[in-house]
C-alpha cells in the first residue's frame, strides 16, 4: 500500500492513531497518521488549532498523558525499532539524547531555579558518560554555539528575554547531538525579528549536528523558509504531503488550498480574502467520510460516505482526498 | 475626505520602581473617516497603550486627541460618556474580555441597557438579535454561553457588542492573533463589510504585518514608544525608507520557497523602555547607524508627499 511511499530511513510512523478517553465520550486526536523522514532531512507539520501536531509529538517522544490518552494504533520505528514496543527504561534513553525537543513556551519549560548551564548539563550527564566539570563544559559550549556569551552561563531564566531563553531550549535540546529534533511552534511566542534570529540559528545548527526535524507550525512562512518537506493536517489526519516545492506551487487537497487563500498575501494585493467555511470539527464528533467535508467547496455525495485514501499524485506527493483518488485509478486502469 | 482621529504629541508614561517607563512618547497621527490606520510594531512598542490611551481607558501623560476636533483628553465625564458611544474598543483576547457568567446576548445587550437605547424588552431584543445577524452568528446561540464557543464565534460576539451603540470609531488591539487562519480570514472579512457598511473608521492595531497590510490604508510603524515611519500602505511595502521597517518586512516569512530574499537579522532585543537611550531608540540595533544617531533623536519628518520617516539617513532631499 502507500506506506511504501512512506519508507524512511530514520523515522517511520505508519497509521498512529491516539485517543483519549475521557467521561465525555472518546476524542479522535491523531487518527492513521503516516509520516517518514530521512536522517537530516526537516518535515513540517502544519495544521491548525487542535489538528493533532503536538499530541504526534507527544506520541512519539511517548509523553501522552495516560490515561486519559493511549496509542490505539500504530507504529513508530525509529532507527529501525518500534518506540511502542520498547521498555520505559529504553526510552528513557532515547529522550533528551537520540530525540529531542523544544517546546513553543521558553518561560514555562525551563526551570525557574536552577541556571541555564546547569539545566543544559543536566541533559549531557544523564545521556553522556562525562564528568560533572565536562558536562558544565559542555553546556557553556552549547550557549556559545547558540549565540550567547559565556559569562552569562550561571543566570537564571528570568534574567534572559524570550529570544534568548529560546535559544536555551535548543541548547538543551542539542545538547546530546540528537538524530531528530522535534520542534513544537518554537517561534510563535517571539516577535518577528526575535524569529528570523531564532529561525536562522536553527537552520546553521541544524545542518551542523546533521539532525533531522519534525517543525510543528501553523505559519507556512516558516515551513517555506526553513522545511524540505510538509506534511498538511487536519482533524488529525494527514491530508497531503509533498516535497515543499511541489506542494507550495501545486497543492491539491481544497482544505491546503483553502489554507493558502486565507492568508494576507503581503506581495500581492488582494481585495478580500477567501476564508474556509464553517468550523474545526469536534474532534469528539467527528463527521463520517472524509472529515473535511462539510467545509469543502468541491464536495460530491460520496465525500461524506466514503473515506478517503492515500493518493499519490505525482513522486512522492501524496493526497487523501476522493477527487484526485478517482481519477487516479482512471488512469491506472482499476 | 475629513479627518475623524488626531493625536497630537501623545505621551504615556507608567511609573515603575526604576523609574518612567516611556510606553508611548510623543506620537502623532491622524485618521480620517471611514479608513483605517494600521499601527504595527513588536512586543513593548507602546501600539495597545496607543490604542487605550485614544479611549482614555487609561490617561494619557501628555498631549492631545481630538474627536471631530474636540480634545477627547479634556472631556468631562458626561462627555467622555457620549464619546463611548461612538468609540469603541474590540479586545484580542475573546476569552478574556466576554464575562464569562452572561450569555450571548445579555453581552450584546448590555451596552444597550446601560445607555438606555431600547425602549423596551421587545425593541432590546430585536436589536440584540439584529447585531447577532449582522456579524454572523446564529440565532440559536443567543442563549449560550462564551465558553460553549470558539474563539472565532467568541470574537463577533466581541465586535456585535462594540457594534451595539452604533459607532463612528472604533480601535481593533490584535482583534485575530488568538485566532486559526482559517478562521482569521472569516474575521478580517467581517470587518471589512461592517466598515463598509457602516462607515466605520478604525484604528487596527497588530503585529502581523500580512494582516496590517490587508486592512489599512495607512500604516505606522511603531519602536519602543515612537512612530518610526508612516505612509500608506503600498508605499510602506514598496518603499520602506526607515532601517527598522526594512528589517522587519525582510524577517516576516514568506510563504513560498520560490522567493529569496536578502534577509536582515538585527542584533540583539529591544531595549528596555525605562530608560530609552537618549538619540534614536533604533541605534544599538541598527545596520546603519551613524555617529549623529546616538546622541540626536531624529524627527519624524515628510521625505516625500504622504511619506514620513524618523530616521537621520532619510533627509528631505537626499
Amino acid at each position: 500500500m502507500a506506506n511504501e511511499l512512506y519508507r524512511g530511513k530514520l523515522l517511520n510512523i505508519s497509521d498512529l492513531s491516539i485517543h483519549f478517553f475521557i467521561e465525555e465520550g472518546t476524542v479522535h486526536a491523531v487518527n492513521g497518521l503516516n509520516i517518514a523522514l530521512a536522517p537530516g532531512e526537516t518535515i513540517g507539520l502544519v495544521g491548525e488549532t487542535g489538528a493533532g501536531k503536538t499530541t504526534t509529538a507527544l506520541g512519539i517522544m511517548r509523553l501522552v498523558q495516560s490515561p486519559p490518552g493511549m496509542v490505539v494504533e500504530g507504529k513508530i520505528e525509529f532507527e529501525g525499532r518500534d518506540l511502542l514496543e520498547i521498555s520505559e527504561a529504553e526510552m528513557r534513553k532515547v529522550r533528551g539524547s537520540k530525540i529531542s525537543m523544544i517546546f513553543q513556551d521558553p518561560m514555562t519549560s525551563l526551570n525557574p531555579t536552577i541556571p541555564v548551564r546547569d539545566q543544559i548539563a543536566e541533559v549531557v550527564l544523564l545521556h553522556e558518560n562525562v564528568s560533572a566539570q565536562q558536562a558544565l563544559f559542555k553546556a557553556e559550549e552549547m550557549l556559545e554555539k547558540v549565540g550567547i556569551r559565556k559569562e552569562r552561563s550561571r543566570e537564571y531564566p528570568h534574567q534572559f528575554s524570550g529570544g534568548m531563553r529560546q535559544r536555551v531550549g535548543i541548547a538543551i535540546a542539542l545538547a546530546c547531538n540528537p538524530a531528530l529534533l522535534i520542534s513544537d511552534e518554537p517561534t510563535t511566542a517571539l516577535d518577528v525579528t526575535i524569529q528570523a534570529q531564532v529561525l536562522e540559528l536553527m537552520k546553521d545548527l541544524k545542518v551542523e549536528f546533521n539532525t533531522a526535524m519534525i517543525m510543528i507550525t501553523h505559519d507556512l512562512g516558516i515551513v517555506a523558509e526553513i522545511c524540505d518537506k510538509v506534511a498538511i493536517m487536519y482533524a488529525g489526519s494527514v491530508v497531503e504531503t509533498a516535497d515543499k516545492y511541489e506542494l507550495f506551487k501545486n497543492p491539491k487537497h481544497p482544505y491546503t488550498i483553502g489554507l493558502f487563500n486565507s492568508l494576507p498575501d503581503i506581495e500581492k494585493d488582494e481585495d478580500r480574502l477567501v476564508p474556509i467555511k464553517g468550523l474545526m470539527p469536534d474532534p469528539m464528533n467527528l463527521p463520517p467520510g472524509c472529515p473535511f467535508h462539510p467545509r469543502c467547496d468541491r464536495a460530491m455525495p460520496q465525500c461524506s460516505e466514503i473515506v478517503p485514501e492515500n493518493t499519490e499524485v505525482a513522486d512522492g506527493h501524496v493526497v487523501r482526498c476522493l477527487l484526485y483518488e478517482a481519477e487516479h485509478n482512471k488512469e491506472k486502469g482499476v | 475626505m475629513s479627518v475623524l482621529l488626531e493625536v497630537k504629541n501623545l505621551k504615556k508614561y507608567f511609573k515603575t520602581k526604576r523609574g518612567p517607563l516611556h510606553a508611548v512618547d510623543g506620537i502623532d497621527f491622524k485618521i480620517n473617516k471611514g479608513e483605517t490606520l494600521g499601527l504595527v510594531g513588536e512586543s513593548g512598542c507602546g501600539k495597545s497603550t496607543t490604542g487605550r490611551v485614544v479611549l482614555r481607558l487609561i490617561e494619557a501623560t501628555d498631549g492631545e486627541v481630538f474627536f471631530e476636533g474636540e480634545d477627547v483628553l479634556k472631556f468631562s465625564k458626561p462627555q467622555m460618556r457620549k464619546f463611548r458611544e461612538n468609540a469603541q474598543f474590540v479586545f484580542q483576547d475573546p476569552f478574556a474580555s466576554l464575562n464569562p457568567r452572561m450569555s450571548v446576548s445579555e453581552i450584546i445587550a448590555e451596552p444597550l441597557i446601560i445607555n438606555k437605547k431600547a425602549a423596551n424588552k421587545q425593541e432590546l431584543i430585536k436589536r440584540v438579535r439584529e447585531l447577532m445577524g449582522i456579524v454572523g452568528l446564529a440565532e440559536a446561540l443567543e442563549n449560550v454561553y462564551p465558553h460553549e464557543l470558539d474563539g472565532g464565534r467568541r470574537q463577533r460576539i466581541g465586535i456585535a457588542r462594540a457594534l451595539a451603540l452604533n459607532p463612528q470609531f472604533i480601535v481593533q488591539d490584535e482583534p485575530v492573533s488568538a485566532l486559526d487562519v482559517s478562521i482569521q480570514a472569516q474575521v478580517l472579512n467581517l470587518m471589512e463589510d461592517l466598515q463598509k457598511e457602516f462607515g466605520l473608521t478604525y484604528l487596527f492595531i497588530s503585529h502581523d504585518l500580512g494582516v496590517i497590510k490587508h486592512m489599512s490604508n495607512n500604516i505606522a510603524v511603531m519602536y519602543l514608544g515612537k512612530i518610526v515611519e508612516m505612509s500608506d500602505y503600498k508605499s510602506m511595502f514598496a518603499d520602506p525608507q526607515h532601517p527598522y521597517t526594512k528589517a522587519l518586512l525582510s524577517a516576516i516569512p514568506v510563504p513560498d520557497p520560490e522567493i529569496k530574499r536578502e534577509r536582515i537579522i538585527l542584533e540583539g532585543d529591544v531595549p528596555s523602555p525605562i530608560s530609552p537611550p537618549p538619540g534614536c531608540r533604533f541605534y544599538g540595533r541598527c545596520f546603519a547607524r551613524m555617529d549623529e544617531c546616538k546622541d540626536v533623536d531624529p524627527v519624524l519628518t515628510e521625505i516625500y508627499p504622504g511619506k514620513l520617516v524618523a530616521c537621520h539617513l532619510c533627509k528631505k532631499d537626499g
